[in-house]
């Protein structure tokens, strides 16, 4: 855009200076680092929204293994009941903050009010408020008190339980081991390795120490990595400034207070802590990054570790342990074991792809060695960390996939902690991240097995934070489609029952909702029963259990349609009435269930069904909400869809209403109300007809509003290309065409949508639309002339779609009116619209033909030539289309000498970057030939194998292949052989390439010219040059091929022993070229011959002989095991003992 | 697996062949080649009928148990694998 002030458009245009400036003053700053914004946005966490955040706030927890406890007789700690008594401890403390900041916030409210009169808040008010926190403090411990933990007198009355495996710990929990609560743990009391169970009110976060090898996951550890001066703790001189001197003394801490161990402070310069590393002058990519100051110095070779990719900040302290050297005889056998695991981590982590790949084999193989505690203790905290990238996530994924394989079911004890990690994955944006995360969660189902599974997911289903709920809801549908549906139902009905908790229920209902989005129709054999499983669901007191009910429902049937109407008998009626009963979001789930369940119905009773729901359709069509705008909208789209409903019912009962509420302008302003009501109309424009639908809306063609237009002329195009447009009657048709003129002529925004709309309408009314013809002509003319450039190309490119119809009016005239206002048109500037110009120049040409053409094709022609220079890919394709048509039909209008000079810019095509182009071109040559005869074309083409790009070359190749294939083979093929003997390389191996087309075109045809070529290949074949052999061994494929069954099999059996000895080539392009050969040979030889072959070295002392031989045996053996049996050597002279190898059977004779 | 074809794109093709019952390596014993082919044999002479008609008349028996004593054959055509030598 040029500023208003300067004179003409300039054709270039830069930055702005002050933005240039200002990246160069960016530049010269130190350390500036201009990727550091893209480095954000990889990270995972800082393109998240806060609810895939919330992941950060989750605590893991040790699952006890209760198997292995059973085996052994050992108590495991932290079981599913500490689990179940951590989560109700949880959702009590969730509950009471609910509870608190209810009570003030009414409190500000009432506050608020009062504040008018009084000033300050009354006291009993104050008291009042003081007392109710109490109370609802009290009741929660009396809660937990009674559920979690067994009371004081149920302790003697458990003696009997004492051998199950819960029970003894439970009872420790209750003696006097002092309750754990929000209000008596600190974290001071706790030392460490004291036990391991823990609430998360006393985890210490940076707390890892060999002795406590099982410690929890703190799932925000990288918390401490935001400490900054804002809330970092006071240092000892601060509080001396702040605090009076007298009055205060300092008090000693407890005895036993172990203060936090700060992990290492990470600052901007880890060299100094990390100590004793330096940066290698050698250190390759990182080294020249850092040299240009662009990347952060940081540490990219780590002893032991050898070079890495890439080393972030933030890896300084999950590897602080490997970082320095250390002096490994001090070191016990499990430290050993830690560092060597951080070291593959952190090669798999940030290492070259190399260093990765045998990083990675190595932690497969000594999985089970390392454990399962080391190993998880090192990954799942890395894959927590913040600033994760998207690549170090999945291959920190695939790490735990590996591990998983190979620790089977060792991995109980830390199933918990993986799915806390893991399960965010499952509702991540990235579709591949999503598929990871089931990958592993259905691996780790089969190792842990159900009922650990279970118990250790069961806490979640109705904990208090819904995320958690969610994600353990689609975990869970994961293991189901693991273990299967049947294994499940039991936990689910059970579920979906329960009493205790309505977020229970909810989950439940969640997880057969993801069953059916992630299996699809593997449901059925199951629908049954998952409907069964929650269609109590629906009158649930819960207003959220019953909206996911419904949209339960909604997924089963989607999922299972258009089968299993039976198993939804149940909840039709609780539904049908439901849409009754609901307001607001439950209606719209009921509503959507209702939408996926009719079209599973028989045709006889949906129409009654259709009636109940359309009452309230037509009622929520005034809805305000957009949720449910769009589910009404898709309910009407599924009940117009359905066999059962009639058009008379459609025409009466809903279309008088549909079109009052949805065909307003407002809705054309929202883009998914847009496309959705266009959807809809569409729908019922296949029952209701095109002329009722166009009928109703052909009038808003000439709405003011150009969206509105726009989204009519959408709708129009939509029905009529799909329902053609006989059933528009005259008049309809008149104010149809007047119309689409009027809205194409309106339009100032430029797109496709007005284009095609009338494209489809004029073509759909053919022979019709000849009275409007010449106005439409006379528009199209007027905007060809018009100054915008792209009502310019809009112009030119309907014309493209009009010529077809035009000609069938027989408007002759009029298209040879058109042909030379754009042949006029031809010194367009715009390459885009000078692109459309030539396209529509091609259209009218096509139509007409070469003999009627105006202008004729003498003339065009030669104005196209100079055109074929231009750069634009556009304008390119469309000349070359046109320029092929020509050749192809009307070669004969235009003399020789203007074929040859287009010939040569022809050649300037095959650079082409876009293939269609290169095609068109290399087609073109071929009509060429075809009209101009082979030999100057040919020569044309042989000369451009000299030429320096293999491009061009090898499209030069080709074109000279399809010469030969138009042509006729005699009239190539020896100006080949001739070139071939050129000293030249690149000339000799474009001969050979071209040779290779030639025999791939012509096929069958090869049996008359194999002889021919048979020694020029041996030539070829025993060059030195690889690529000539190479070359050689494909045409000898496409020969082979060729002459299958032809009789050539002499000059193909020497031709066999000159390709064979090329099997010991290695490059892989040389030897897959003369397998191919091989293979072919087995066609036209015959397996038992290339059999004799093999034999010689399939046990050949030399592995290397014998690794070749059985390949190429194996490939024999795969196309044509049932052939070698009779070719198969009788090797009964080999038998020994109880080894006969006589074949008899063959040996048998009448 | 050649160690200087594993990283181009024959390694797949010699993946594939693995894949199937019948094809070979380079550490393949005399034994089980020849198992195969016997297999092999057997096997098209049970889906050729031409062929098997030919055996039971040369055999005089029923064209069934002809085709099933093929069929039984096929489980250890050359007899027990030979011992091992390690």
């Amino acid at each position: 855009m040029s500023s208003p002030k300067s004179p003409r458009l300039v054709d270039s245009f830069t930055a702005p200076k002050e933005v240039l400036r200002e990246f160069e003053e960016l530049a010269e700053e130190e350390n500036y680092d201009p990727f550091a914004e893209t480095a954000s946005k990889r990270q995972i966490a800082s393109r998240q929204s806060d609810y895939h955040a919330r992941r950060f706030n989750r605590q893991a927890i040790e699952s006890a293994d209760a198997f292995k406890a059973a085996e052994e007789g050992t108590e495991v700690e932290g079981g599913y009941k500490e689990a179940m008594r951590l989560q109700l401890l949880e959702k009590e403390e969730q509950r009471v903050k609910r509870v608190i900041e209810d009570k003030e916030k009414q409190a500000r409210e009432e506050g608020k009010e009062k504040m008018d009169l009084d000033k300050t808040p009354p006291r009993e008010e104050l008291r009042e408020a003081a007392e109710e926190l109490a109370a609802a403090t009290g009741t929660k411990r009396k809660r937990r008190w009674d559920i979690a933990e067994p009371t004081d007198e149920n302790i003697p009355l458990k003696a009997e339980e004492k051998g199950r495996e819960w029970s003894a710990e439970a009872l420790e929990g209750a003696v006097p081991k002092k309750r754990r609560s929000r209000w008596d743990a600190t974290p001071a009391d706790i030392t460490v390795g004291e036990t391991p169970k823990r609430s998360r009110w006393d985890q210490t976060p940076a707390n890892q120490g060999a002795e406590t090898p099982l410690m929890p996951i703190i799932m925000n550890a990288p918390g401490f990595m935001h400490e900054d001066k804002h809330n970092r703790y006071l240092t000892d001189e601060e509080l001396d400034a702040i605090l009076p001197s007298s009055g205060y003394s300092i008090v000693t801490p407890p005895p036993g207070y172990a203060p936090l161990v700060r992990p290492p402070k990470l600052s901007a310069t880890p060299i100094t802590e990390v100590g004793g590393f330096q940066i290698q002058e050698s250190s390759d990519a990182a080294a020249a990054a850092a040299a240009a100051g662009l990347a952060p110095e940081l540490p990219t070779e780590i002893p032991g570790v050898g070079s890495l990719a890439f080393f972030k900040a933030e890896d300084a302290q999950y590897f602080a342990k490997i970082l320095k050297e250390e002096d490994e005889t001090e070191l016990s056998v499990d430290e050993m074991k830690e560092r060597k695991i951080m070291r593959l981590l952190l090669k798999i982590k940030n290492g070259t792809p190399p260093v990765r790949k045998t990083a990675l084999r190595q932690i497969t193989d000594k999985a089970r060695e390392f454990g399962a505690g080391p190993l998880f203790d090192k990954i799942l905290p890395l894959l927590m960390e913040r600033t994760l990238e998207d690549q170090e996530r999945h291959l920190l994924v695939k790490v735990i996939d590996r591990v998983l394989y190979k620790l089977d079911d060792l991995v109980r004890p830390y199933v918990h902690k993986i799915l806390v990690v893991i399960e965010p994955l499952l509702i991540d944006e990235d579709y591949y991240a999503r598929v990871e995360g089931r990958e592993i969660i259905s691996n780790l189902s089969k190792a842990a097995g159900l009922a650990h599974m279970i118990s250790t997911m069961r806490p979640d289903i109705d904990h208090a934070d819904e995320y958690v709920r969610n994600t353990t809801a689609r975990a869970f549908s994961v293991v189901a489609s693991a273990l299967g549906i049947p294994s499940l139902l039991p936990f689910l009905k059970a579920v979906c029952r329960s009493k205790k908790s309505w977020q229970a229920r909810h989950t439940g209902i969640r997880i057969v909702q993801q069953i059916a989005i992630m299996m699809g129709c593997a449901v059925l054999p199951h629908l049954r029963n998952l409907v069964e499983c929650i269609a109590h669901g629906l009158q649930d007191e819960q207003q959220k259990v019953r909206t996911m009910t419904a949209l339960a429902l909604a997924a089963l049937a989607e999922a299972s349609a258009p089968y299993g109407i039976e198993s939804f008998d149940n909840v039709l009626k609780p539904l049908w009435v439901g849409i009754r009963l609901h307001r607001g979001k439950s209606l719209a789930a009921f509503l959507k269930a209702i939408g996926f369940i009719l079209p599973l119905m028989d045709p006889e009773y949906v129409s009654y069904y259709i009636k109940e729901v359309t009452i309230i359709l037509i009622r929520e069509f005034q809805t305000s909400d957009e949720e449910m705008k769009k589910i009404v909208l898709k309910v009407v789209q599924q009940c117009a869809a359905t066999e059962g409903v009639t058009p008379q019912y459609i025409k009466q009962d809903i279309l008088p209403d549909f079109f009052k509420s949805f065909w307003v302008r407002r809705m054309a302003l929202d883009r998914r109300n847009y496309r959705q009501v266009v959807e809809t109309t569409v729908e019922l424009a296949q029952k209701a007809g095109v002329a009722e639908i166009v009928g109703r809306i052909v009038n808003d063609l000439k709405d003011e509003a150009e969206p509105y237009r726009k989204m009519v002329m959408e709708t129009i195009t939509k029905v009529v290309a799909s329902l053609g447009a006989s059933d528009i009657d005259e008049r309809l048709e008149v104010r149809l065409v007047d119309g689409i003129i009027y809205a194409f002529q309106e339009q100032t925004t430029e797109d496709q949508v007005m284009l095609d709309g009338f494209g489809t309408v004029v073509n759909a009314l053919g022979i019709r639309v000849k009275p409007y013809l010449t106005q439409i002509v006379s528009t199209i003319l007027w905007r060809l002339n018009n100054k915008s450039a792209k009502v310019r190309q809009q112009a030119a490119d309907l014309t493209t779609r009009l010529a077809v119809v035009i000609k069938q009016c027989g408007e002759d005239q009029l298209l040879s009116k058109l042909g030379l206002v754009l042949f006029e048109q031809l010194g367009e500037e715009y390459p885009d619209t000078l692109g459309s110009i030539i396209a529509a120049e091609g259209a009218i040409a096509n139509v007409v033909g070469m003999t009627q053409m105006n202008p004729p094709v003498k003339d065009l022609l030669p104005r196209m030539t100079p055109i074929l220079r231009n750069r634009h890919e556009k304008v390119q394709e469309a000349t070359i289309n046109l320029i092929g048509r020509i050749a192809d039909r009307g070669a004969e209008f235009v003399p020789a000498r203007e074929w040859m000079r287009i010939c040569f810019e022809l050649l300037d095509l095959l650079k082409a970057h876009k293939k269609g182009i290169r095609r068109a071109a290399v087609n073109s040559f071929g009509y060429i030939a075809k009209s101009l005869g082979p030999q100057d074309v040919l020569q044309v083409l042989l000369t451009n194998l000299r030429v320096q790009e293999r491009q061009s070359r090898v499209c030069s190749t080709v074109a000279i292949a399809i010469v030969a294939e138009t042509c006729g083979p005699f009239t190539c093929i020896p100006a080949i052989l001739n070139e071939y003997r050129t000293a030249e390389l690149n000339v000799r191996t474009g001969c050979l390439k071209a040779l290779t087309f030639v025999f791939e075109y012509v096929g069958p045809q090869s049996a008359y010219y194999a002889d021919s070529v048979v020694t020029m290949l041996e030539d070829a074949l025993t060059d030195r040059d690889l690529v000539h052999r190479q070359t050689a061994s494909v045409i000898v494929k496409h020969l082979a091929l060729g002459v299958a069954g032809l009789g050539c099999e002499d000059s193909m059996l020497h031709l066999m022993n000159l390709v064979w000895p090329n099997c010991f080539e290695t490059s892989p392009h040389v030897i897959g070229a003369v397998m191919d050969a091989i293979e072919a040979m087995r066609v036209t030889l015959g397996p038992g011959v290339l059999l004799s072959y093999v034999l010689q070295g399939l046990f050949h002392p030399a592995r290397k002989v014998r690794e070749v031989y059985w390949r190429i045996y194996n490939s024999l053996y795969l196309g044509a095991a049932d052939s070698l049996v009779p070719f198969y050597p009788d090797l009964g002279e080999l038998s020994e003992g109880q080894n006969v190898y006589d074949r008899h059977p063959l040996q048998m004779f009448i | 697996m050649s160690s200087e074809l594993r990283y181009t794109a024959n390694t797949q093709l010699e993946h594939l062949h693995a894949r199937y019952t019948g094809t070979g390596h380079a550490d393949l014993t005399k034994y089980e080649w020849l198992t195969h082919q016997h297999r092999d044999t057997l096997a098209s002479i049970v889906g050729h009928p031409p062929l098997i008609s030919y055996l039971a008349i040369a055999d005089g028996e029923a064209i069934g148990r002809v085709k099933f004593e093929m069929t039984e054959r096929m489980l250890q055509p050359c007899g027990p694998p030979p011992p091992k030598d390690e």
